[in-house]
């Protein structure tokens, strides 16, 4: 009796223990962000006001980036299990593509300043190459998957091999070298927080963002085909025994979900510029981002990548500075935290 | 028997190894026939064979003279059999009018638009904007009709639909039966409790380890003690109890 009891309280203490260290490591990083940070390569957030924004700022619009790549990521996982690990190379060869596209725009291939690029040719360029992402992730679902729905593994085992051959051609056709595109004139300018330089093109990726956001919304919300993603993200053969004809729902969720991939893709390579490589950074990327807010949920997405979006932009910042090295490695912890206390993600629910 | 709807043969069924049915026969025509089995006799997997849910391993299902076996769940819909699954299996992302919205296209002029599943249950009119998962069960049996209805089929296939319901919520599920027949909507309705079995159709077929064992009808079902025993495995008499062939069972409003 005693012993079943002792048990039982160790084992109530060993559940409840993320529930307190979470709270308290998160308490502890805000204080020390805000009042305590010594030797760190900024100064605490109170004596430091600019350099705060400027993290803060930099956190969020890097979450904007992370939300659209990994939203098209977590949509086609949510409705179909599949998990795209060509998700990245959609992102890279949407990127180079726009490129591609602006330049031929432009009229020039290199030293492209902002002052030539036009609204116009930066969002052309990011519809054709999203488009050009969307349509190959059709062709991959129809003419690879399709027969192998259900089968988690064997999917994955797939799409890593389109990944590995999409990533060959690329470097044949693009080369080896970094590119990037050049942010259309009218919003690269520069205005003043707390007497920091802050990018305004950096504002208008977080705006396309939310755009991209909003619009995924409504159309998951307020149309028929939402209602009817949803309603197979919970129970698919259910869907199928009303009647409804999920083939072509799915062919629809490819192409949304690899249209974000591309979309994600020229922004980014407009934010950092896209090379050889990218494409596994930025599954990788997704993959993070995806776990932290739950596999398959949106709102998931989008909570996973402020948390991801805000670590990756403080760590360099608010770390002593002998250990900035380690910024990377902070990400993981928030991995690590998040799933102590929910392992299914924020906003996730076991398959 | 009004002409044949639905004519099932020789079908069976399993998942894996394990075969579950084992060469089910009966036929129906527009009417409500029961099929009464203890648990774990095969009753779901008969209806979600039915569904295209399951393969099946031999027979033929017709559908007014067509072949639906081994076509998939949404053909086999489309051709008519509208399916309230046990235990509902709503959505729990939607709300309830976004579960009848979902499957409103189409529906312009039929006898079921969500319009008229709210007027046949009008407690669902009051929840549209709640969650399917926020219902009472009664409520969400109510919307599982609904939303089956909305099919606007020649068959309604209910798996178990007095399960964990109130007997005052039974009664509503059976007078929704019984209107739906009067309209000629077939209803095929699996059930373990007697009272609901017998209350919404006459004709029963009893099920028994992956076979229709018997055919029977609910008066004498209801006046022989003994059937009960053979085939249900029912000790004690009809109206002691709610729940005559599943006593343990738990129940929510
Ligand atoms: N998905 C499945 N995989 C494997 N075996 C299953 C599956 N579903 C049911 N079975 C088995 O098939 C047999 C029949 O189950 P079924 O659900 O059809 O019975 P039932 O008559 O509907 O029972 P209940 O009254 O409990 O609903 C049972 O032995 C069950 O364990
Ligand atoms: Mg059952």
């Amino acid at each position: 009796m005693a012993d079943t009891s002792i048990q039982s309280a160790r084992h109530d203490v060993a559940r409840r223990l993320p529930g307190l260290v979470v709270p308290l490591v998160l308490a502890l990083a805000v204080l020390w962000v805000l009042f305590l940070a010594r030797g760190t390569p900024a100064e605490p957030a109170v004596r430091d006001p600019g350099r705060f924004a400027v993290t803060l700022l930099d956190g969020i619009t890097s979450a904007g980036l992370f939300f659209v790549v990994a939203s098209g990521f977590t949509l086609i996982f949510g409705l179909m299990r599949t998990v795209n690990m060509a998700h990245g190379s959609l992102f890279l060869l949407a990127g180079f593509t726009a490129i591609s596209l602006q330049q031929a725009m432009v009229g020039k291939t290199r030293n492209i300043a902002p002052a030539d690029v036009s609204l116009v040719s930066w969002i052309v360029p990011l519809l054709a190459a999203a488009a050009l992402a969307a349509v190959l992730g059709v062709l991959l679902q129809q003419v690879f998957l399709r027969w192998n729905q259900g089968q988690e593994l064997r999917q994955a085992l797939i799409t890593i091999a389109i990944s590995v051959v999409l990533a060959d051609q690329m470097l044949r056709q693009f080369g080896g070298l970094a590119k990037t595109m050049v942010w259309p004139g009218a919003v690269s300018h520069f205005i003043e927080i707390f007497g920091e330089r802050y990018a305004t093109s950096r504002l208008f990726m977080l705006a396309v963002a939310v755009v991209v956001g909003v619009a995924l919304w409504l159309w998951l919300t307020k149309t028929r085909m939402g209602m009817v993603i949803r309603a197979g993200v919970d129970d698919e053969p259910m869907v199928r025994a009303l009647g409804i004809n999920v083939t072509l729902v799915f062919a629809v969720t490819f192409f949304v979900g690899a249209f974000l991939a591309g979309a994600g893709g020229v922004m980014g390579a407009s934010f950092a510029g896209v090379a050889t490589g990218k494409d596994g950074d930025w599954l990788l990327n997704s993959l993070v981002v995806v776990i932290i807010g739950g596999l398959g949920s949106i709102k998931g997405a989008v909570a996973g990548s402020l948390l991801y979006g805000l670590v990756v932009a403080f760590s360099p910042a608010y770390l002593p500075t002998q250990y900035t090295f380690y910024a990377v490695i902070l990400s993981f912890v928030l991995l690590a935290l998040v799933l102590a206390v929910r392992p299914y993600g924020l906003y996730g629910r076991p398959a | 028997m009004t002409g044949t709807l639905l004519e099932v043969r020789g079908l069976s069924a399993g998942y894996g190894e394990s075969q579950v049915l084992d060469g089910v026969s009966f036929g129906m025509g527009v009417e409500a026939v029961g099929i009464l089995g203890r648990n774990g006799m095969g009753k779901t997997t008969l209806c979600a064979t039915l569904m295209g849910l399951v393969r099946p391993s031999a027979g033929e299902v017709l559908l007014t003279g067509q072949r639906i076996d081994g076509k998939s769940p949404e053909h086999i819909a489309r051709s008519g059999i509208s399916y309230v699954p046990q235990g509902r299996r709503l959505f729990p992302s939607l709300t309830v009018d976004e579960h009848l919205a979902m499957l409103a296209k189409g529906t312009k002029g039929k006898r079921w638009t969500p319009k008229a599943v709210y007027e046949l249950f009008p407690r669902l009119a009051d929840r549209k904007g709640s969650s399917g998962g926020a219902l009472s069960g009664g409520e969400q049996q109510m919307l599982a009709v609904g939303r089956a209805l909305l099919l606007n089929g020649s068959l309604v296939l209910m798996d178990e639909p007095s399960e964990g319901l109130a007997p005052t919520i039974v009664d509503v599920l059976v007078e929704a039966v019984h209107h739906l027949v009067s309209e000629g909507t077939a209803v095929l309705v699996v059930e373990q409790k007697l009272r609901a079995a017998t209350a919404m159709a006459e004709r029963q077929l009893i099920m028994v380890s992956g076979r229709i064992q018997a055919e029977s009808t609910a008066s004498e079902l209801l006046a022989n003690p003994d059937l009960q025993r053979r085939y249900l495995g029912v000790g004690s008499a009809v109206d002691a109890g709610e729940h005559p062939l599943e006593p343990q069972q738990n129940r929510t409003v």
